[in-house]
């Protein structure tokens, strides 16, 4: 059993945006000849993959993972889906926590040339300086769980070789 | 066990590379120090910009011309008018400083357009800035920094010069040009060059300016009692009336620098008057519509885009810092407190 070719091209998609994304954002607080350029990819990579998020999410009604193994032990199950829902709700809180928080400080939010999002909550700074600080945290929390998240998958992979890792990459014979 | 040990290699390298983007392993300047390092120089005043902290909020309008719809698309250019906000301000990191006839004042915009893009600017009054670069301008707040006998180094400021060279002729620049008596009869410079896009595609190199309609008046040549003299000056000025500037963009020849803002552009070239500022109204910054804003250079319509200037994108970084850190704190009345009036 496999993920769907979609869903396997969604999940390597974001995957790759998702971990841009992450580290476009820690060096772009600290640098300085380079925090225009970053922010500039930042925000409208922020737009997509919430957009692309929801696709993903939607997909997964439609056609839902394949079970996992028979005979996983229950506290690895727990783990497995537990995580996944805590990555799918980062990648929904994530941007919106950044939309949000832009929308607070009254800043102006530009994605390309004139293209720009409206605000979802009302200008209020110290509002802005609370989801600012929520961003950095959930960011962080983000990294984290994709490094557990790519260890499980590894550990798919090259110690339990159960097919769990090729579900998600080549179709196996 | 050969397969544990690589797994726990690939996600402790992934967690490396992290930190390293984050800047944990060097020793570069940040955003973060050049903040920090106003904050060494000034004190922390909760609440207020780290730098430019004393000033006040404007309101007015922008009437385009319609001359600068040539060669930039943005819609603030076309003509007609859009709404104003701001804030004058008095360069420097402590709030209650009292006004000197020479401490530089800037004048910060911010217009919206009906589409809802914003433009946002900080100008100063002076003709170029001392420094070319990030270094230049961190090592030139560095010598402000108080030693350990509370003081800062004699030697810092000499030291400067010596390692930036462009800083000796911007300053004799600036030291040539004389002051304005006040805020109204003063005129407000971008510094930084940009690029007008026209709705073609293309850019023109620019620089743009507030210039007075408000003759030019010296400055005074010692600080009256009043600790605020040049806001309340122009708050008696407003009393009477509003005040005009207008928006005049000068056109960068082949050759004129963009990525220097210590270098004046030749007086010659090609100016666009691209429309009037009206100031009619100021507030207190806690009433008033600027305090709550960061006015970072690099928030821009469609239309004007950054030059190749390296002070643009670290402008926008310190200010980011600035901004968040004061965001968060307490905050406090500020030192000028302009009487409230009717259609204020």
């Amino acid at each position: 059993m496999t993920f769907t070719i979609f869903s396997r091209a969604l999940h390597w998609l974001m995957a790759a945006l998702i971990l841009t994304m992450l580290f476009i954002g820690i060096a772009m607080v600290s640098s300085l000849a380079d925090y225009h350029q970053l922010v500039s990819i930042h925000r409208p990579l922020g737009a997509l993959i919430l957009l692309l998020a929801a696709v993903r999410l939607i997909n997964r009604l439609f056609n839902p993972p394949p079970p996992l193994p028979e005979g996983m032990p229950l506290v690895l199950r727990l783990a497995a889906h537990g995580s996944h829902w805590v990555l799918y709700g980062l990648m929904f809180a994530l941007p919106l926590v950044g939309w949000a928080m832009l929308s607070a400080a009254g800043d102006p939010i530009v994605l390309f040339g004139g293209w720009h999002l409206p605000h979802i909550v009302p200008h209020d700074v110290m509002l802005y300086a609370t989801l600012r600080q929520v961003h950095t945290v959930l960011a962080f929390t983000l990294f984290a769980v994709i490094l557990a998240h790519l260890g499980a998958a590894l550990m798919h992979a090259l110690v339990f070789r159960d097919g769990v890792f090729a579900s998600m990459t080549v179709r196996r014979r | 066990m050969l397969a544990m040990a690589g797994i726990g290699a690939v996600v402790l390298g992934a967690a490396t590379a992290f930190a390293w983007a984050g800047g944990l392993f060097s020793h570069r300047l940040t955003q973060t120090r050049i903040i920090n390092t106003f904050e060494a120089v000034n004190g922390v005043h909760p609440g207020f910009r780290r730098n430019h902290t004393k000033g006040v909020c404007l309101a007015g309008t922008f009437q385009a011309s319609g001359d600068a719809a040539a060669i930039s698309d943005a819609v603030v250019f076309k003509p007609g008018t859009v709404p104003v906000f701001g804030r004058f301000a008095l360069a420097g990191g402590m709030p209650r400083t009292p006004d000197t006839p020479s401490t530089v004042r800037s004048m910060a915009l911010n217009f919206t357009t009906s589409n809802g893009e914003v433009w946002r600017t900080g100008m100063n009054d002076i003709p170029v800035l001392p420094v070319k670069d990030v270094q230049g301008f961190y090592d030139q707040v560095s010598t402000a920094k108080p030693g350990p006998n509370g003081k800062p180094d004699p030697a810092a400021f000499p030291a400067f010069l010596k390692k930036h060279p462009e800083a000796v002729q911007a300053i004799a620049i600036i030291k040539a040009t004389p002051f304005s008596k006040g805020f109204a009869d003063d005129r407000y410079e971008s510094l930084n060059a940009f690029l007008f896009v026209d709705a073609a595609g293309k850019k023109t190199p620019v620089r743009w300016a507030m210039v007075p309609v408000e003759p030019f008046q010296p400055a005074l040549k010692t600080a009256p009692s009043d600790q605020n003299f040049l806001f309340t000056d122009l708050e008696r000025r407003l009393a009477k009336g509003p005040v005009q500037w207008h928006l005049i963009v000068t056109i960068g020849a082949p050759g004129d620098p963009t990525n220097d803002a210590s270098k004046m552009w030749p007086k010659d070239r090609v100016k666009i008057d691209a429309g009037v500022l009206t100031v009619s109204a100021l507030t207190a910054e806690e009433d008033g519509n600027c305090r709550d804003i960061n006015f970072d250079p690099m928030m821009l319509p469609h239309g004007i885009q950054p030059s190749d200037d390296p002070l643009l994108s670290a402008r926008s970084a310190a200010y980011s810092v600035s901004f968040r850190r004061r965001a968060g704190e307490p905050k406090s009345p500020s030192a000028v407190q302009p009487p409230a009036r009717q259609g204020a």
